[in-house]
């Protein structure tokens, strides 16, 4: 028998870190920006935060003295740095001096991946443990505190309450960002920077500005999502190249959502469940299938990108802009 | 008083700069970068930095072998990088030479473990070679198809395809592994050596490199004195004007990112047949994604790609030789090869656009 219950929040905590992912990546491509050096950033955030806490923790005799709140605060301000930082070097590239955004999104990840692979395998050594990992299971509790009550009740309990703070913050901040999208004078101002920037430019909106803010913004909220995956998912505990290729998946992600980040609540969820689908199949011995399931995700994308293209309806496909660089002069 | 805002300084256009200008721009801005990533080794390990440009150099040039290991990794970068380049100069973002790449590498492992014994060495390399060639030209070929048919966005497109090769082949990886339980195919037929490539000589890598050096020169050829070429070039210009003067946009597409496939596969076809002789999901090493910025910073040009790809092997490998001198982690070789690229990427806008100071620039 398939066992929902304890399916159903294995999938949502895997798809948080992408509901994050994909939620920054969706702002920033709004602004025209097809930002690939998501998966980097992911990388950056996750390890910034990794950092942050690693030093907070070591500042104690016993990690267990950490301050809760501060033990939070720190990795979360590390993180959101992190990403920021990386976001702006993006911009930079891509705004100010114009280069092509493909090649500048693949060298941000390159970059990030070894910046979060080094400084991780630099702290492992520094911790001086036996195992290649840092365990940071202090701030990982503090991450992971739920209500009280969700162990009261039942099934309820399990699949709505029981995750930490940072995954209800996902969905709000999704939630958000659809609104703000949709709803308001700058969200207006954003789509219009995606589909025309000579347009948005002409009717006075200052093209630079939103675009350096849209991809900053959504930096930093991926990079919550690699701090989600290392704190709370992975209970503290950072492997090098253990988030894997999830920064690409939140990539799909926003394809799947065609740019909707409200949508993306519970497509995320769908795509983490396809992520782990392949260990509740019961395939007995035949391990090789489970390596097709895990195709899953982006046959899935092909097929939305697919149909989406061919339905070919105007508020489904990606803004116009998506991926050239602005310049003023240029007509 | 005039209270309007008037910048520092004026951005605009350039024309063609003369090479030598352009190329001493990137010079420019890979010393800097070299600079940058001296600085940076030298904080992190405290050493002095010549120490660490040496150990750049001894990574790729310090033994033969290591000269040898550095021309294969050169000629397998190029070959993915010549591939992406026909579907580039249309301004179409194939992001898939790794999936395409690795499905020619699948196609041909297959070939050598299903053939092997049936057929005669000589047929089974041309199937292999039959086989990767369709195999990657077929995974250019669908996302071509949608791009032609409906304008799917391709970039995204090639992006997934990426990834559903790499589960492909480690499914086959598992369902062909051996020894049984290991997850992993190790080296295809060690005894019989069947599909394997001959040697030239004692070695190993020259066939590859041979092979790669044509199909750069063909490749040059094809784009600058073929009417294909220039077709291509009308249809990344501008494709409203190849429609104008009776280009069929979608045959060009669709046969571009055939032949950008093709020679993925080749790429993938050359590392299991020629050298590496089994097969992982990580053969590609990534190649697919720094055969675009290979590409891109030689402007497109399968000349200049000889320069570009070796710029970029030799500071990976470099930074490789760094890491392990040093005691450090191999991902620092990732780091310093993003602040190069980051460098030579901003380095682009001084070629591309000239700054001049406004009047108030120059008042102040």
């Amino acid at each position: 028998m398939f066992d929902f219950i304890t399916f159903l929040p294995r999938a949502v905590v895997q798809g948080i870190p992408l509901l994050l992912g994909s939620t920054g990546e969706t702002i920033t491509e709004k602004s025209g920006n097809l930002n690939l050096g998501i998966p980097g950033i992911m990388y950056v955030g996750a390890i910034s935060g990794v950092i942050g806490s690693f030093f907070y923790e070591a500042s104690f005799a016993s990690p267990k003295d950490i301050d809760p709140l501060l033990g939070i605060l720190i990795p979360v301000a590390c993180c959101l740095l992190g990403s920021l930082l990386m976001g702006l070097l993006y911009c930079f590239l891509t705004v100010t001096l114009r280069a092509n955004q493909n090649v500048t999104g693949l060298a941000l990840t390159t970059f990030g991946v070894g910046f979060g692979n080094f400084f991780g395998g630099s702290l492992i050594k520094l911790s001086g443990s036996e195992l290649p990992s840092i365990i940071l299971s202090a701030t990982s509790n503090a991450f992971r505190r739920s209500l009280p009550i969700a162990d009261k009740l039942g099934w309820f309990g399990k699949i709505f309450l029981s995750y930490g703070f940072l995954a209800y913050l996902a969905v709000i901040i999704a939630l958000t960002v659809a609104w703000i999208l949709n709803h308001t004078r700058v969200g207006l101002h954003l789509r219009a920077v995606g589909e025309g920037p000579n347009t948005a430019d002409a009717a006075g909106i200052d093209v630079g500005r939103y675009k350096y803010t849209a991809t900053c913004i959504g930096s930093m909220i991926a990079g919550l999502g690699g701090l989600y995956y290392v704190m709370d998912y992975a209970s503290g505990v950072w492997t090098n190249n253990a988030f894997g290729d999830r920064g690409w998946l939140a990539i799909a992600l926003v394809i799947f959502t065609v740019w909707r980040p409200n949508i993306g609540v519970l497509a995320s969820f769908l795509f983490g469940g396809l992520y782990i689908l392949h260990m509740y199949i019961p395939s007995g011995m035949n391990l090789a299938v489970k390596e097709l399931y895990k195709m899953l995700p982006y046959v899935v994308t092909i097929i939305v990108l697919i149909i989406t293209s061919m339905r070919n309806k105007r508020e489904n496909q990606p803004p116009a802009s998506l991926g050239l660089a602005y310049f003023r002069e240029e007509r | 008083m005039n209270k309007t805002r008037t910048p520092l300084f004026h951005v605009s256009k350039r024309g063609a700069l003369p090479w030598y200008r352009t190329w001493a721009i990137r010079g420019t801005a890979l010393l800097l970068a070299l600079v940058l990533c001296g600085i940076i080794t030298s904080i992190v390990t405290g050493q002095d930095p010549l120490a660490v440009y040496a150990a750049i150099w001894s990574g790729s040039f310090g033994t033969k072998r290591k000269i040898w290991v550095l021309l294969q990794n050169i000629s397998m970068l190029l070959c993915v990088s010549l591939a992406v380049t026909p579907a580039f100069r249309m301004r179409c973002w194939n992001l898939g030479g790794e999936g395409q790449a690795l499905i020619g590498a699948l196609t041909s492992a297959a070939c050598m473990i299903l053939l092997a014994g049936k057929l005669p060495n000589w047929a089974v390399i041309l199937c292999m070679i039959v086989s990767s060639l369709l195999a990657g030209a077929l995974w250019a070929g669908i996302p071509a198809f949608f791009k032609a048919r409906w304008n799917t966005n391709e970039t995204l497109f090639t992006l997934m395809m990426n990834y559903v090769a790499t589960q492909l082949v480690a499914y086959y990886c598992v369902v062909w592994e051996s020894p049984k339980g290991s997850g992993q195919i190790g080296i295809i037929n060690p005894n019989t050596q069947i599909g394997w490539f001959p040697q030239i000589g004692s070695q190993k890598y020259l066939l590859n490199i041979l092979i790669v050096a044509v199909v750069c020169v063909l490749m040059y050829v094809y784009l600058n004195y073929s009417k294909h070429g220039y077709e291509i070039a009308v249809v990344g210009e501008s494709e409203r004007t190849a429609r104008y003067v009776g280009i069929k946009v979608d045959r060009v597409i669709i046969r571009t990112m055939l032949l950008s496939g093709a020679v993925c596969g080749l790429a993938g076809l050359l590392l299991v047949g020629g050298t590496n002789h089994t097969l992982t999901p990580t053969i590609i090493d990534g190649r697919g994604f720094t055969a675009v910025m290979v590409s891109w910073l030689a402007k497109f040009n399968p000349i200049w790609m000889i320069l570009t790809s070796f710029l970029l092997v030799f500071l990976g490998r470099g930074a490789g030789e760094i890491a392990t001198k040093f005691g450090l982690n191999q991902s620092f070789g990732d780091i310093l090869t993003g602040v190069i690229l980051f460098c030579i990427i901003g380095s682009e806008f001084f070629i591309n656009y000239q700054i001049k100071l406004t009047r108030r620039g120059k008042e102040q």
